[in-house]
């Protein structure tokens, strides 16, 4: 089987959100970049695929070369390979198409995502990789288990959880669960060390355009204080709830 | 050239989101100078699309859609989407909604946008705010496209009513063969989701063990509300993984989420942002909660949510 772990590279959560040129660019200054949480648990659902089934594991992103240390840390964790497509990822659709060709190029099996990443593209790239290559696709993954050409899976839905069979090749969205907290990965030094050897692959764009453009960020208008309530006086959270802010 | 609404049902009956979804297709379609299509699959008695909104609903209905499916769907609103002419249409933010977005979006080479919290800024070019950066930061975007998908944030738009009525229309699209089947469904039926709740009442850590759930349930049951739990909360079993919410739990967008026992972290409140109101309890004066919320009560939660409780029993009683 051949898996592709998709990387996305994002701020940390604890990251400072600012941004600059009059509110159109992140700005970068100061934050640190980490693998996107969801595909933490990918990756490392990945690596049992590798150890138990003999699987071989590439992780690839779309950006520019400042993601490279994020795809040296998954080569460090375990990966075998890393590509890089070397655009910046501008909208969901160009990255989802970009990353369509790295999949029929490679002929991957499994493609591994994860549900949404948490900057700002809000769960688009693995539905669209699916619907762009026409491979099964299963959202909110939360286990997955393949034999042969074979897959199970279950996802996470509103109020509960739903247990889906299908075939490769395929495409997932993946969350925590896949695997747990607990079995997260961090690179130890023989696996930085080795990581260095490992081919990373600088893929041209496919030129392909966007479909939606951001044209500037907002911040929230800053939160005034809490109003602060005595434990004696709920009285007087119910009547601020129900007649201030009208929720109850 | 109406706006098309994937109005959701669930065993027959619109899930609130539909009613959401349909109130903000009727803005779009207001700011367009058009019309408002809803397309339903295998629900019963659609009249209340009317009140919100909805000019017409084409009403899909056959027993092979009993169970989700998201590719087969997506064709279906493809479908419906090129029937009607559609140049927006218009979904929620549900686990399926999103699961079908993207697939819709390369069936009809259409632009989609996510996370929406508001009706458009601007018809043309078509520009919508975004929430990015887990709640930390909007994000204006243009959707660029002929036609466009709109995934409206659950609990953003809230409810329009008005005096309309809907024309209904048997529907019945070609039913694509999809290769994921599904097995099972484990679902808790009588339980308020969380997802769907316009109230989520949450705990975390300083509930000290499992057994001390009762209140919290209690204080759910009385506000009609979902329970969720901080992530220490369900790694410790104390709770099911579903009901963990923040950046690696489910996100929560509801009117109003009452922590108790929940410090704050970072991560946590990554999750929670989206809601509206937000009441903390908790003991620590000093609790970053407390700079997240609205209102905040410094006491015991054993102490306040019993007769916070009680306050609420005779609320609803008065009110009732
Ligand atoms: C990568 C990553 C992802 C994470 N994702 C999530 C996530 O998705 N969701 C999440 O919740 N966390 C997440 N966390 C964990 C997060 O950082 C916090 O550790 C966690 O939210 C703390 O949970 P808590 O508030 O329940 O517990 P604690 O931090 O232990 O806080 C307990 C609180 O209860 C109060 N308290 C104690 N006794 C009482 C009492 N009798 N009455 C009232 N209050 C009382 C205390 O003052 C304290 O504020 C993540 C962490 C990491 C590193
Ligand atoms: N620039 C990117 N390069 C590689 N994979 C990406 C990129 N952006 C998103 N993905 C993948 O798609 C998932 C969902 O991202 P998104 O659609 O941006 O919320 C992420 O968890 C990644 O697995």
């Amino acid at each position: 089987m051949k898996i592709l772990v998709c990387i996305s590279h994002v701020p940390d959560t604890t990251s400072k959100i600012n941004f600059t040129d009059g509110d159109t660019k992140f700005d970068t200054n100061g934050v640190q970049f980490v693998i996107n949480p969801n595909d933490e648990f990918g990756l490392t659902r990945a690596m049992w695929f590798k150890e138990k089934q003999g699987a071989t594991v590439d992780v690839v992103n779309v950006g520019g070369p400042e993601t490279e240390p994020t795809l040296r840390k998954a080569l460090a964790i375990g990966a075998d390979g890393a590509i890089r497509v070397n655009t910046p990822a501008t909208d969901g659709f160009a990255v989802a198409k970009q990353l369509a060709d790295v999949i029929k190029n490679g002929g991957y099996d499994l493609v591994i995502a994860g549900r949404e990443s948490i900057d700002y593209n809000g769960g688009m790239v693995p539905g669209m990789i699916a619907g762009l290559i026409d491979a099964n696709f299963v959202n909110n993954c939360i286990s997955l288990e393949v034999d042969g050409t074979n897959a199970k899976a279950v996802r996470e839905i509103d109020g509960g959880k739903e247990t889906v069979s299908t075939t490769l090749p395929l495409v997932i969205g993946g969350q925590k669960g896949l695997v747990e907290e607990s079995d997260l990965r961090i690179p130890n030094m023989r696996g930085i060390m080795m990581a260095r050897q490992k081919p990373l692959t600088i893929v041209e764009p496919n030129g392909t355009t966007t479909e939606t453009t951001t044209v500037k960020f907002e911040k929230p208008a800053p939160k005034g204080a809490v109003k602060l309530v005595s434990p004696d006086n709920l009285d007087e959270l119910v009547n601020l709830l129900h007649n201030e802010v009208k929720v109850i | 050239m109406s706006v098309l609404v994937y109005t959701e049902s669930e065993k027959g009956n619109f899930k609130k989101i539909a009613l959401e979804v349909a109130s903000y297709a009727k803005a779009v379609a207001n700011q367009m100078g058009t019309t408002v299509t809803a397309i339903t699959i295998n629900a019963n008695d659609t009249s209340e699309l009317g009140k919100h909104g909805v000019d017409k609903v084409l009403k899909v209905n056959n027993p092979k859609l009993d169970t989700f499916n998201a590719k087969t769907y997506a064709d279906i609103i493809k479908q419906a989407a090129e029937k009607e002419g559609s140049k927006v249409v218009v979904v929620s933010s549900s686990a399926d909604s999103k699961y079908l977005a993207p697939l819709l979006a390369v069936q009809l080479h259409a632009g989609y946008a996510s996370n929406v919290v508001a009706a458009p800024t601007s018809a043309s070019p078509f520009t919508v705010k975004r929430t990015a950066f887990t709640n930390k930061a909007f994000n204006f975007t243009t959707i660029d496209t002929d036609v466009k998908i709109v995934g409206v944030s659950n609990n953003s738009f809230g409810l329009v009513e008005n005096s309309g009525s809907a024309s209904a229309e048997d529907f019945s699209p070609s039913i694509l063969e999809n290769g994921v089947h599904v097995d099972s469904v484990d679902k808790a039926t009588n339980k308020v989701s969380i997802a769907d709740a316009e109230i989520v009442v949450s705990a975390g850590r300083g509930l000290k063990g499992p057994e001390n759930w009762g209140m919290v349930e209690e204080l759910a049951s009385v506000l009609g509300a979902a329970t969720a739990c901080s992530k220490p909360v369900s790694d410790l079993g104390w709770r099911p993984h579903s009901e963990h919410v923040g950046q690696t739990g489910k996100p929560v967008a509801a009117n109003l989420y009452i922590a108790i026992g929940i410090s704050g972290a970072i991560q946590h409140l990554a999750g929670i942002n989206a809601s509206k109101v937000k009441v903390v309890i908790n003991t620590d004066p000093e609790a970053p909660f407390f700079k997240a919320a609205d209102y905040g009560v410094v006491g015991d939660a054993f102490d306040v949510v019993p007769r916070l409780t009680e306050k609420l029993k005779e609320f609803k009683a008065q009110n009732a």
